[in-house]
């Protein structure tokens, strides 16, 4: 997994709330068997119009916000499917950090696998940064600080320890869990003894 | 100290917890499918691993398979290849697979339950978020990604940190034409979309306990849509009598031991819950959506709603970047929408009760001549059930295409899908944009709410076809 330490973007802003993985990354794509690929399809309906030609207004076919490694977005970001298609489509695209006041769970975990910085900021600053992105200034990003730097200003945000240890160094976790084979096979060895049913059927 | 059932399955599971809470859990039943796992079987053959407990996992075809005439395989080069992928996949790896032409194969979540795969107290994952439906059964069952599922596979463990506790009481009883649809429908349109994130929610209550199992899974399997990972319901005798004698549940001294273990599965009584809420069966209507997310729901009595009367800018552009979608306008009674098509299937409403519930409203009716009207059981076994009860003869008479199991129009994945600007009444379970087919108009219902709308022809009360 690539590290996540500091990134410089302009930030593109998608004003959307509860933009779901089906908007991210439609059903159709999918059907893929690999994890590239992804990021032209990126946000496909309403990146392209029926014929599959770029609808121009949209923030990400715009100049410069189709170079945008940041993405702010509106609450309860990446609802609905498990599909960790949509963080591939994400970091396909380029964005490899995203900026809103909340996430669905499943896709906020999926974004730290690869290697994507999900980051919980206030309704407040997401609007201060919102209205900064119409700058079109690049901002700053520091994970190891947790800081988010647009002109003078600057704003903190909060992180898991292990989780932004693992994205800082690109840690493979299942070779963290890999390395408690002991634990799980002393956990097993209970299984047998007090559920049989479990591993016996 | 008193625990929820949550907690106590989670401590069960713990094979170790750091410091800071971060825990590696043990995964007792794995699910899979061709869609979310082609990537985690390719990564375990980048890193040279092997499947840890290949016994644990069962795999199943569903999002991609066609639901009609399947003796010329799959048409789609795309999807066959990922299908293709999985029977590989399997083989190589020593995983066990309900192929295509299996009379067992099925939706990932009615194929669990069905083969006794799921049991009470155990935790089971599978790369998709409706994992949830697994819950009924007093499991702890949640979706996870595709990178997860690698870790599965590889370990038999998952690194997850520990949610909070919501318990959610629905009491009384439920009026005639009210299914559990409506149920999960009005608490998802009482909490909001994100209502539940970060939770567990707990379902309790006299009316939940009085509900089939079946019935107890269609509410499980939409705690996604309020936010939460996972729902769980207390296990008791109809689960217990539902999974004896299945294909995979325990056996002889097993089955015994199995029992013992989940009659004492509950919340303590003084369990402390960290969010609680409670509704009354009496206040619960046959519900429907109106806008492109599941909380966009109202009942069928009343009237869409309008963005002016929002006081909150977000809520209110949300509301009209919906009804611009749905080609509706406020004050319109929900039940004078015209529709053009009925699916009726899907993890939410493609078993058994769900095919006698619709079967029940359209016996000796027509679908209205402007509808083009499906079912699509949710398993082969439920298909040959359905057959053996002639239900399958009730429905095409009365104008319903009966076809062959899978996900179909819920997702549009195969060839199953609205056309732009075609509306359908559904008992799937996300009327997001474009689910069903760009520019698609979803309205989730009951499956007697969308044989209701078949007959009617536009959004239609159950209630008025009840006998």
């Amino acid at each position: 997994m690539q590290k996540f330490k500091t990134i410089k973007s302009i930030p593109a802003y998608l004003s959307i709330v509860n933009i779901d993985t089906d908007m991210i990354i439609p059903k159709q794509f999918l059907k893929t068997i690999k994890r590239t690929g992804l990021g032209k399809n990126l946000f496909y309906e309403m990146r392209y119009n029926e014929k599959g030609n770029p609808i121009e207004d949209f923030i990400l076919n715009t100049k410069p916000f189709n170079k945008s490694k940041i993405l702010i977005a509106g609450k309860n970001f990446g609802c609905g499917s498990s599909r960790e298609h949509a963080p591939w489509a994400l970091l396909d695209f380029g964005i490899t950090c995203v900026i809103s006041s909340s996430y669905a769970d499943i896709f906020y975990n999926n974004c730290f696998k690869n290697g994507i910085l999900p980051i919980i900021l206030p309704d407040t600053k997401i609007k201060e940064l919102s209205d900064y992105s119409k700058r079109k200034e690049e901002i700053t990003v520091n994970l190891e600080e947790q800081k988010i730097t647009y002109g003078n200003n600057e704003t903190t945000f909060e992180i898991d320890q292990f989780k932004k240890k693992c994205l800082l160094e690109g840690l493979d976790d299942i070779a963290l869990s890999l390395e408690k084979n002991p634990k799980i096979s002393e956990f097993e060895k209970k299984l047998v003894a007090n559920k049989p049913w479990i591993l016996n059927d | 100290m008193s625990k929820t059932l949550y907690d106590k399955i989670w401590d069960e599971h713990l094979v170790h917890e750091q410091d800071d809470g971060t825990s590696l859990l043990y995964v007792d039943r794995h699910l899979v499918h061709e869609v979310t796992s082609p990537q985690a079987f390719e990564g375990l053959r980048n890193s040279k691993r092997q499947v840890r407990q290949p016994n644990l996992t069962l795999a199943v075809a569903d999002h991609n398979v066609p639901t009609s005439d399947r003796s010329k395989g799959i048409a789609d080069v795309e999807s066959k290849l990922q299908v293709e992928t999985l029977e590989k996949n399997c083989k190589e790896f020593g995983i066990k697979l309900f192929g295509m032409n299996d009379k067992r194969q099925g939706i990932v979540h009615i194929i669990g339950p069905e083969q006794g795969f799921t049991q009470p107290g155990s935790i089971i994952v599978c790369g998709d978020s409706h994992t949830a439906t697994h819950g009924a059964f007093g499991s702890l069952a949640f979706g996870i990604g595709t990178s997860e599922v690698e870790h599965v596979l590889a370990t038999q463990t998952l690194v997850q940190k520990k949610s909070k506790n919501f318990r959610i009481k629905v009491d009384g009883e439920l009026s005639i034409g009210v299914t559990s649809k409506d149920v999960i429908l009005q608490i998802i349109g009482k909490i909001g979309t994100a209502g539940g994130t970060g939770y567990v929610i707990e379902y309790a209550g006299s009316l939940i306990s009085s509900l089939s199992v079946e019935q107890r899974m269609t509410i499980c399997n939409m705690t996604i849509e309020g936010g939460a990972r996972a729902g769980l319901i207390e296990p008791d005798q109809k689960i217990f009598d539902y999974l004896k004698d299945r294909p995979m549940s325990p056996k002889k001294d097993d089955w015994n031991k199995a029992l013992d273990y989940w009659s004492k599965l509950k919340s303590d009584n003084e369990a402390k819950f960290d969010k609680e809420i409670t509704l009354e069966g009496k206040d619960i209507m046959p519900m429907v959506t109106w806008g492109t997310s599941p909380q966009d729901v109202i009942s069928i009595d009343e009237k869409i709603p309008n963005p002016e009367s929002e006081t909150d800018e977000d809520r209110k552009n949300s509301i009209e970047r919906s009804l611009k979608y749905m080609g509706l306008k406020p004050g319109t009674a929900i039940k004078d929408v015209k529709i053009d098509k009925v699916f009726i299937g899907s993890c939410t409403n493609g078993r058994i009760e769900d095919l006698r519930d619709a079967a029940k409203i359209i016996r000796n009716k027509k679908v209205a001549q402007h509808v083009y009207a499906m079912v699509v059981p949710g398993s082969g076994l439920v298909k040959q059930q359905a057959e053996q009860e002639g239900l399958d003869k009730v429905f095409k008479e009365s104008g319903f295409d009966w076809r062959e199991p899978g996900c179909s129009m819920c997702l549009a994945m195969n060839s199953d899908k609205l056309k732009p600007e075609e509306r359908c009444a559904s008992t799937s379970n996300r009327n997001f944009e474009g689910r069903q087919g760009r520019g698609g108009r979803t309205h989730l219902v009951s499956p007697g709410m969308a044989a209701a709308a078949a007959i009617s022809g536009s959004l239609d009360d159950v209630r008025k076809y009840q006998s």
